[in-house]
C-alpha cells in the first residue's frame, strides 16, 4: 500500500495543477512551494518505506511491502507492486532527487515560466520513475517505463536550451524505439512461460523457455534497456538531451532516468532470459568497455561543461554495464552500487553546471575562464568535490562501483570466457585513468589559475536553496563512499537470490 | 420449406431500416433539418439499446438451414447474433452516432440534401451491422455491398465539388474491382467445397482432394483481397487519402472508423470460422500485408502537411497494427482475434475523437479548404480544452502514456503477435510505433506553439458534444483499459 500512496501523492499534486490559476495557488512562488511540499511528502513516504522494510529478512523472502491485485485477467495482467534490496535504494533516490529538484526550483526556476506545467510534469515523471522501480508485472512495468517519456520530452522542449527541439525529438524517438523492442522481448518470454509476473518468472530462472527464445528475447530486451542506459553506440541521444535540458531535467535524466535501463537489465532481462544473457554477456561487456573509453575520450574533447558531464555519464554507465555483463554477484552488486553513486554524484555535477550557467550565462569552458577558486571559492570547492568523487577517488561513492566492476570482470561467471573479460578489465582500467584526466583538465581550466574570462566577475554567493539541494548529495556521497557496506548489504541478498543462491 | 425468422436477433438492422425509410419519406414532406438529424441519431440510439438488450440474453441465430436441407451437417445459420457480433454492432452503432453528431453542422454548411444524407448513412450502417453478423459468404458479400454503395453517394453528395466527385469515382472504381475479385474468390471456394456457409466450408476445406487445393488456396487469397480494400490495407489503400480529402469530413470519419471496424470483423469471421484449414496460406500473407501496410502508411503520413491527409495515412498505418494479430494463423487464433477486436474498439474512440476536433476546427471562420498542420498553431492558447483533447487523442494514437488506452491497444497486439510466433512482425511494429510517434508528436507540438489565435475552435453544440463524448471515453478507457480487454476476451 505504501507505494500506492507514494504514487498517489504526486498524482494528486499533478491533478491539482489542472485547477485554473485564479482559483488555486495564484502566484508562481506558491506553486513552487506546493511542488516542494508534495515531493517532500512523497519523500517522507519513501523514508517510511525504508523504515518499514525489513533489512534482516532472508533473501529467500523475496519482495516486501507488496500489493497484488488482479487488473485485467483477460491478458493475465496484475497490479503487482513490491520492493527488494535491488529496487529500494533506487526508489529512495528517485524521491530524494525529485524533492531536491523542487527545492532548487524554489529560488532558481528554469527560464521559460509556466511553473504550473513544470510542477505537474515533474510530479508525473516521479510517478513513472517510482512505478518502474516497484512494478512486478511485466506489462505494468512497461506502462510505467513509458510514463516518463512525454513529461521528459515536454521538459526538454519547453524549458531547454537553443537546440532543444532536435534534442527532445531525438530523446523520445530513440527511447521509444528501445521500448518497442523491449516490449516485444518481454512478451516473448511472457507468452512462452505463460505468466507476466516478474517474481514468478525470476524464480523459474528461465526454466520452460527454450534456449533460442531466450537468446532472441535477451537481445530485444537488452537493446531496449541499452538505449535507456545508454550503451555505446546507442548513446547519441544522451549528450544532446542532457545538454539542452534545464537543470532539473538534466538532474533527473542523469540521476534516475538512466538507471531505468540498468535496473531493467538486472530486474527483467537477466532473470527472464538467463541463458540468453550468457550468450550475449561478452558482447555487452565489449560495448560497455568501448563506452567507457569512448566516453572518456569524448569528454576530453568537450568545451562545454554540461556536455562534458553528459559524456561522462556514458563512461560511468559503461562501468555499470560491465558489472552486469560479468553475470556474477560481485559484478551485479557493483552495477547497483554504481547506479546509486552515479545518481548522487552526477546529479550534483548537473546542479553545479546549472549554477555556473545561471551565474555567468555560459557553460563554455574557455569563455568561463579560470580562477574560480579565487573568485567563487564555495562553488568551486563543491565542484572540485563532485569532480573527484566522479573520477573515482577512494573514500567517495564513485570509487566502489568502478572498483567492484573491475573486480567482477577479473572473475566473471564460470561459463564466460575469462581471458576476454580480463582484457575488458584492463581496457576499462585505462578508461578510469582517462576519466581522471578529463576531470582534472576541467578543474585545472576552471578552478585554478588567475581569474580570467567571464567568471572573473564574482557571481552571486551560493544560495540557501542551492545548499539545501546540494548538501544531502554531498553527505550521501561521503556516507556511501566511506561505509559502502551500508548499501552493499542491502543489495547482496537479492542479488544472490537472482542467481539461485540463498 | 419454411424458414422461421428470429426478429429479435435482427432487431438492430431492422430498426435502422425502418428509420431510414421513414427519414426519406419525412424529407419528402419537408420535415425540418433538425428533426431529421434527431430522428437519425435516435434510431441509432434505439438500435444500440436493442444490441444491449440482446447482449443480456443468449446467443441467437436466424436464417438457418431447415432440417430437411441440413443432411446431417451443422446448423448453418446465415445471421448469428453472438457476443462477438453484438460487440462489433455496439462499436459500429456508437461510432455512427458520433458521426451523426459531427454531420449535423456539415450538412447545413455544405448544402448537402439532408434526407438523402441520413438515409444513406443509416443504410451504410445497416450494411455494417449485417456484415458483422453474417456467417455465410453470400450474406457477407451482400452486406459488404450494402455498406459500400451508400458510401459512394455520401462521398459525392457535396454537389458541384470536383474533388468530391473525383473521390466518389475513385472509391467506386476501387470498390467495384475489389468486389469483383472477391466474388471470383468466393466462386472458387464454392467450387472447391460446394458450400457457402462458413461452418460447412471449414470442414470441407479440411479434407479437400489434393487437385482442388490450388483452387481453394487462390479463392482464399482473393477473398482476403476483397476485405483488404475495405480496411484500406496495402495494396488496396490508395483510395484512402484522396477520398478522405474529397469527401465531407464526417463521411471520412465514417470510412475510417465504422467501415473499417466492420471490415475487420468480416475479415476475422471469414478467416477464423471459414478458412482455418488454409491458415498456412493466409497467415504469412496477412503478416506481410500488415508489415507493408503499417510501414507504408507511417512513412507517407510523415510527409503530409494537411491534417486530413495525415489522418488518412495514419489510419492506413493503424490498419496494419490491427491486421498484425491475424497473421498468427491457427496458432492461438482466438487470442489474436480478441487482440484485433480490442484494437478496433480502442482505435474507434481515439480516431473519432481526432476527427471530431479536426471537423470542429475546420468550421472556424476563415478556414481554407484544407487545414494544414501549421494552421493548428496557437490552438492551445485560443481553445485550451479543444487543444488538450486533440493532443490527448494523438498521444493515444501514438500509444504513449498518458494515453494509456493506446498503449494497451499496442500491448495486446504485440502480445498476440508474439504469442503466435510472428516475432519479426512485432519488431517491425516496434520500429513503426517510433515513426508514428514522430508525426503525431509534431502535430501535437504545433498546438502548443505560438501562433495566431484561431477564434472559436469548435463552434456548435453537436461538435462539442462529440468531442466531449470521445474525450470522456478516451479518459475512462485510459484509466480502466480493462473494460475493453475483459469484454473482448469474453466475446471471442
Amino acid at each position: 500500500m505504501i507505494f500506492l500512496l507514494m504514487m498517489a501523492l504526486p498524482l494528486l499534486g499533478a491533478l491539482a495543477m489542472l485547477v485554473p490559476a485564479d482559483r488555486f495557488l495564484r502566484t508562481d512562488s506558491s506553486v513552487r512551494v506546493f511542488g516542494t511540499a508534495v515531493s517532500g511528502a512523497t519523500l517522507l513516504v519513501a523514508v517510511s518505506a525504508l523504515t518499514a522494510f525489513d533489512f534482516d529478512a532472508p533473501s529467500s523472502a523475496g519482495m516486501q511491502l507488496e500489493i497484488d491485485r488482479s487488473w485485467a485477467p483477460a491478458i493475465g495482467l496484475r497490479f503487482h507492486l513490491g520492493v527488494d534490496g535491488i529496487s529500494l535504494p533506487l526508489v529512495a533516490l528517485t524521491a530524494l532527487l525529485t524533492f531536491l529538484c523542487f527545492l532548487y526550483t524554489l529560488r532558481h526556476p528554469p527560464a521559460g515560466g509556466r511553473i504550473r506545467l513544470l510542477t505537474a510534469l515533474l510530479l508525473v515523471l516521479e510517478i513513472g520513475l517510482v512505478g518502474t522501480f516497484v512494478a512486478l508485472d511485466l506489462v505494468l512495468f512497461f506502462v510505467f517505463f513509458e510514463v516518463v517519456l512525454i513529461p521528459m520530452y515536454a521538459v526538454i522542449i519547453l524549458w531547454g536550451g537553443p537546440a532543444r527541439q532536435a534534442a527532445a525529438y531525438k530523446f523520445i524517438l530513440y527511447t521509444l524505439l528501445g521500448s518497442g523492442l523491449l516490449l516485444a522481448g518481454m512478451l516473448l518470454v511472457a507468452v512462452n512461460a505463460g505468466t507476466l509476473d516478474m517474481t514468478e518468472l525470476a524464480a523459474r530462472h528461465g526454466a520452460g523457455v527454450s534456449h533460442g527464445v531466450q537468446i532472441a528475447a535477451f537481445a530485444l530486451m537488452g537493446l531496449g534497456f541499452a538505449v535507456k542506459a545508454p550503451m555505446w553506440p546507442l548513446h547519441t541521444w544522451l549528450p544532446d538531451a542532457h545538454t539542452e535540458a534545464p537543470t532539473v531535467g538534466s538532474v533527473l535524466l542523469a540521476g534516475v532516468l538512466l538507471k531505468m535501463g540498468t535496473y531493467g537489465l538486472v530486474r527483467v532481462a537477466l532473470p527472464l532470459a538467463p541463458h540468453g544473457a550468457q550468450v550475449w554477456a561478452p558482447w555487452l561487456g565489449l560495448l560497455a568497455v568501448i563506452g567507457i573509453v569512448y566516453g572518456a575520450l569524448a569528454c576530453l574533447a568537450q568545451r562545454d561543461l554540461k556536455r562534458m558531464i553528459a559524456y561522462s555519464s556514458v563512461g560511468h554507465m559503461g562501468f555499470v554495464l560491465l558489472g552486469i555483463a560479468t553475470l556474477t554477484p560481485v559484478g551485479i552488486n557493483a552495477a547497483l552500487f554504481g547506479n546509486i553513486a552515479h545518481g548522487l554524484i552526477t546529479s550534483l555535477l548537473f546542479f553545479l553546471a546549472g549554477a555556473v550557467k545561471e551565474r555567468w550565462g555560459t557553460a563554455d569552458l574557455d569563455a568561463l575562464g579560470g580562477g574560480l577558486l579565487g573568485t567563487s571559492p564555495r562553488l568551486a570547492s563543491i565542484l572540485t568535490f563532485a569532480s573527484v568523487a566522479s573520477l573515482g577517488l577512494p573514500g567517495l561513492a564513485g570509487f566502489w562501483g568502478e572498483m567492484l566492476a573491475l573486480l567482477g570482470a577479473y572473475r566473471p561467471h564460470a561459463d564466460l570466457p575469462r581471458e576476454t573479460f580480463v582484457t575488458f578489465m584492463g581496457v576499462a582500467a585505462l578508461g578510469a585513468v582517462l576519466t581522471a584526466a578529463y576531470f582534472l583538465r576541467m578543474l585545472a581550466k576552471l578552478t585554478h589559475g588567475p581569474p580570467s574570462g567571464v567568471s572573473a566577475a564574482p557571481g552571486p554567493a551560493v544560495s540557501t536553496q542551492e545548499y539545501a539541494a546540494w548538501v544531502p548529495l554531498i553527505a550521501l556521497t561521503l556516507l556511501v563512499g566511506l561505509w559502502p557496506k551500508t548499501l552493499l548489504d542491502v543489495t547482496t541478498g537479492p542479488v544472490h537470490a537472482l542467481f539461485g543462491g540463498g | 420449406m419454411i424458414q422461421g425468422i428470429d426478429y429479435a436477433a435482427i432487431a438492430p438492422p431492422l430498426i435502422l431500416a425502418v428509420a431510414a425509410i421513414g427519414l426519406l419519406l419525412a424529407d419528402a414532406f419537408d420535415a425540418p433539418r433538425r428533426v431529421l438529424g434527431l430522428a437519425s441519431g435516435g434510431a441509432l440510439a434505439v438500435a444500440l439499446a436493442a444490441v444491449g438488450a440482446l447482449a443480456a440474453g443468449d446467443r441467437r441465430a436466424t436464417f438457418c438451414l431447415p432440417d430437411g436441407l441440413r443432411s446431417g451437417g451443422p446448423r448453418s445459420c446465415s445471421y448469428v447474433a453472438d457476443d462477438f457480433t453484438l460487440l462489433f454492432q455496439g462499436i459500429v452503432l456508437a461510432a455512427a452516432a458520433v458521426v451523426v453528431l459531427l454531420s449535423l453542422q456539415e450538412i447545413t454548411d455544405s448544402k448537402i440534401p439532408v434526407g438523402e444524407y441520413h438515409f444513406l448513412l443509416l443504410s451504410a450502417v445497416i450494411g455494417a451491422l449485417a456484415l458483422v453478423a453474417a456467417r455465410d459468404l453470400i450474406l457477407l458479400v451482400v452486406a459488404l455491398e450494402t455498406l459500400s454503395l451508400p458510401v459512394f453517394a455520401l462521398v459525392g453528395l457535396r454537389r458541384y465539388d470536383g474533388n468530391a466527385s473525383e473521390a466518389a469515382l475513385k472509391l467506386f472504381l476501387v470498390s467495384v474491382v475489389s468486389a469483383a475479385v472477391m466474388l471470383f474468390g468466393i466462386s472458387m471456394v464454392y467450387g472447391a467445397t460446394g458450400a457457402m456457409h462458413l461452418d460447412r466450408i471449414a470442414p470441407a476445406l479440411e479434407d479437400l482432394p489434393a487437385d482442388l487445393d490450388p483452387v481453394a488456396a487462390v479463392g482464399v487469397v482473393l477473398v482476403l483481397a476483397g476485405f483488404g480494400f475495405k480496411v484500406a490495407a496495402v495494396p488496396f489503400h490508395f483510395w484512402a487519402p484522396d477520398v478522405y480529402q474529397g469527401a465531407p469530413l464526417p463521411v471520412a470519419a465514417f470510412l475510417s472508423v465504422v467501415s473499417k471496424a466492420a471490415g475487420f470483423a468480416g475479415l476475422a469471421i471469414v478467416l477464423a470460422l471459414g478458412f482455418p484449414a488454409y491458415a498456412h496460406v493466409w497467415g504469412p500473407l496477412v503478416a506481410v500485408l500488415a508489415a507493408i501496410t503499417m510501414t507504408l502508411g507511417n512513412l507517407l503520413a510523415l510527409r503530409q502537411r494537411t491534417a486530413i491527409r495525415l489522418l488518412a495515412w495514419s489510419s492506413v498505418a493503424q490498419s496494419g497494427y490491427m491486421l498484425a494479430p491475424l497473421s498468427v494463423g491457427t496458432h492461438r487464433l482466438p487470442e489474436a482475434v480478441a487482440a484485433t477486436t480490442a484494437y478496433v474498439a480502442l482505435y474507434a474512440v481515439m480516431n473519432l475523437g481526432a476527427f471530431a476536433v479536426v471537423i470542429g476546427f475546420h468550421r472556424r471562420p476563415g478556414a481554407r479548404a484544407y487545414d494544414t498542420l501549421d494552421d493548428f498553431r496557437g490552438l492551445a492558447r485560443s481553445s485550451p480544452a479543444v487543444a488538450a483533447a486533440l493532443a490527448f487523442f494523438l498521444i493515444c494514437l501514438a500509444g504513449l502514456p498518458p494515453g494509456v488506452m493506446g498503449l494497451f491497444a499496442k500491448v495486446v497486439v504485440f502480445r498476440a503477435t508474439v504469442a503466435g510466433d510472428v516475432t519479426w512482425l512485432a519488431v517491425v511494429m516496434a520500429v513503426n510505433t517510433v515513426i508514428g510517434l514522430y508525426y503525431y508528436l509534431v502535430w501535437a507540438a504545433r498546438l502548443f506553439a505560438p501562433g495566431p489565435a484561431a477564434g472559436d475552435a469548435a463552434p456548435g453544440l453537436p461538435v462539442r458534444a462529440a468531442i466531449a463524448a470521445t474525450a470522456a471515453g478516451a479518459l475512462v478507457l485510459s484509466v480502466a483499459p480493462q473494460i475493453v480487454l475483459q469484454t473482448v476476451a469474453q466475446a471471442t
